[in-house]
């Protein structure tokens, strides 16, 4: 079978987001796998161990995200493929899901694991706008995936109902939390994935002009949200405490 | 400049869901004047066509038709490719929920057009349409325009207003016909986990229950506050890891995103991957017993005290008050 995943860097949970010149500063950042990404590293190591075949991790972005790939390498994929997008400006969503339109166009796929979020940008569009210019169906929000033969069987999370739901490969899916518990990649494995295939690629080795990626959205600005005033923590009597919450809540906050 | 534009109408359990009049009230914000069309799909959904009128639609399509009672994404597509088509709109906008997330990235694509997701706020400066959305689970902003084919936005639940209600306002409903065929996923079974209660992407009040709670039986208290307060119920991923409630209540990075006008924190850390769901609500109350909490850092009042004690007095209270 032929597994691919695709796989964004983003910042550590934990990091503080500060901002100079008006972009967000990369300085001292911690990176990591997108979380959801990381089910979906686990998801295809899983579907290979099971039916055979190549688990092989795709990212779109910067030289640094090798890291990464290492990373999905060692806990057990067997390629990664690096798109370096740094000669293009202004790229959005689109822009990537274009990127890696092209990169698969010659490509035999069975399926293709996202995660649903990237916890960065946030929005959730490169997985179904991949699938739709590859022309294949796409599942999102996954907790559940099980192939035989051609026909898949998923469920998937709906705001917290669950969807059963089948289709046949090829299709893409995208990965919600609960779909597995991702492995740590193991000492051994982290040695393996040093000898592991990282395929470089530019946008010119895809056939893309830069204009062609140019995104379909331009950000203005990025800002912090404005600092929270320290909270009151109520002091006193338990049921004067109860009182005063209650007025704050109506006459000054005025939420109910 | 007038322009058209289109908003899906968004049904659950027989009825519209609040941000498809949230939705409706943004379209008029991007029309700048122009006509407001109301997509709406399913089966016997032409008796909710009037409320969107009511909310500010100027006009309605339904499409009824049995391919349509559940949501595919690829029937969904199809219906409103043709739609679009017929309407030639300049924008669309659907609320960013598990339809809308799911189905406008595939719709953008597919007409090469520019989405920008999960918007929270809508400005009009110069006749520039800006959105502005969280980025980083809510520790920045960013506002950003769309630069090329239909303006496609989806709404967070809760952040753009609703217009008033104006039962005078009428409109045409047009029942109009699409060919859906070919449905390359299909959907065998629905699993009703959640409660019939509040919404909680879309409520306006949220009582949280953390792993504090210490037990299934301990949500009991906060379940009362939240019936007194109209509100729904959620979690931490404490609380469901521990299995005293369903992961369908879990609130933050890996759970639902939530912005409500209180968010009432009863056991809480304020760990930061739940802050990410939640931080961006109005206004947040904390109860705690530890007094160092990190969940205090960002409360605008807080109670340290034992909830058990703390949470049944405060719905004696609000029953008092709320008379
Ligand atoms: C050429 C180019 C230029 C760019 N320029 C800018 C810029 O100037 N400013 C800016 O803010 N951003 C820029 N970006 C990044 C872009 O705006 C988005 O961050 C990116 O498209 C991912 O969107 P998202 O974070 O919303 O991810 P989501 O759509 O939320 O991600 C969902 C899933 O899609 C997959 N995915 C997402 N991104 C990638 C990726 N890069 N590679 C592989 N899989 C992925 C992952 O599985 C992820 O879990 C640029 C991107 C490109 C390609
Ligand atoms: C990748 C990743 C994703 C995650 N995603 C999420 C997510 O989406 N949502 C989420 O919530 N977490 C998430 N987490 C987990 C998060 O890090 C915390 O572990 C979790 O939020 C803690 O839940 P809690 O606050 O209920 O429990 P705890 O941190 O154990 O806090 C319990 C609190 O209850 C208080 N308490 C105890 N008894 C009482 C009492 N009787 N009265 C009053 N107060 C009392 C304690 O003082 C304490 O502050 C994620 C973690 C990771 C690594």
């Amino acid at each position: 079978m032929n597994i691919y995943v695709i796989l964004k860097r983003t910042f550590d949970t934990e990091e503080k987001i500060v901002i100079e010149n008006g972009k967000i500063s990369e300085d001292g950042v911690e990176f990591i796998i997108n979380p959801y990404d990381e089910y979906a590293v686990e998801e295809a190591i899983k579907l290979r161990d099971e039916h055979g075949g190549e688990v092989t991790v795709v990212t779109v972005g910067e030289e640094e995200s090798d890291k990464q790939l290492r990373t999905a390498l060692a806990m057990g994929a067997d390629k990664s493929v690096l798109i370096d997008d740094e000669d293009v400006e202004d790229g959005d969503q689109f822009s990537t899901a274009k990127i890696l339109a092209a990169y698969f166009e010659d490509k035999e796929v069975d399926i293709i694991i996202g995660g649903n979020v990237a916890i960065d940008g946030a929005s959730g569009q490169v997985g179904p706008r991949l699938a739709e210019l590859l022309d294949i169906p796409h599942v999102t929000t996954i907790t559940k995936l099980e192939i035989d033969g051609t026909n898949v069987k998923i469920e998937r999370d709906v705001e917290g109902d669950v969807e059963v739901i089948e289709t046949s490969l090829p299709v893409l899916v995208t990965a919600q939390q609960g779909l597995n518990e991702p492995r740590y990649p193991s000492l051994p494995g982290i040695m393996k994935a040093k000898k592991k295939p990282l395929e470089e690629l530019e946008i010119d080795d895809l056939d893309l002009d830069e204009d062609e990626v140019e995104g379909k959205t331009r950000t203005l600005e990025v800002y912090l949200p404005p600092e929270k005033q320290a909270g009151k923590v109520l002091e006193g009597e338990l049921d004067d405490q109860v009182k005063e919450l209650v007025s704050l809540l109506r006459s000054e906050a005025k939420v109910i | 400049m007038a322009k058209k534009v289109l908003v899906l109408g968004e049904v659950r359990d027989g009825e519209l869901r609040n941000v498809s009049y949230e939705a409706v009230a943004a379209a008029k914000e991007i029309a700048e004047g122009g006509e407001i069309v109301s997509v709406l799909c399913g089966e016997s959904v032409s008796g909710l066509a009037d409320n969107l009128i009511h909310y500010g639609a100027d006009r309605v399509l339904v499409i009824e038709d049995e391919k349509l009672k559940t949501y595919t994404t690829d029937g969904y597509a199809q219906a409103l490719l043709q739609v679009i088509d017929q309407e030639d709109p300049e924008g669309i906008v659907f609320g960013h929920t598990a339809m809308g997330k799911d189905l406008s990235p595939r719709l953008a694509a597919k007409l090469g057009s520019g989405l920008v997701s999960d918007v929270t706020g809508i400005e009009n400066t110069g006749g520039n349409l800006i959105y502005t959305r969280p980025i980083y689970s809510g520790k920045a902003f960013e506002k950003k325009i769309i630069t090329d084919g239909i303006s496609f936005v989806t709404i967070r639940p809760n952040n753009i207003a609703a217009l008033e209600k104006d039962e005078s306002r009428s409109g045409d409903v047009t029942n109009i016909d699409v060919s859906i065929k070919d449905l390359r996923t299909i959907v065998k079974e629905i699993v009703r986990k959640t409660t019939d209660g509040v919404d909680l992407s879309e409520a306006k009040i949220i009582v949280a229950g953390g792993r504090g709670v210490k037990s299934a039986e301990g949500f009991g208290p906060l379940e009362e506050l939240a019936e007194v307060l109209g509100a729904a119920v959620g979690a931490s991923r404490g609380a469901c890891d521990a299995e005293y409630c369903d992961y369908g209540l879990q609130i933050g990075q890996t759970g639902k995103v939530v912005t409500p006008d209180l968010y009432i924190a009863c056991g809480i850390s304020g760990a930061i991957q739940h802050l990410a769901g939640m931080s961006n609500s109005k206004i947040i109350v904390a109860i705690n017993k530890d007094p160092e909490a990190n969940i205090f850092n960002i409360a605008d009042y807080g109670i340290v005290g034992d909830l058990f004690e703390v949470v049944p007095k405060l719905t004696e209270e609000f029953k008092k008050v709320l008379v």
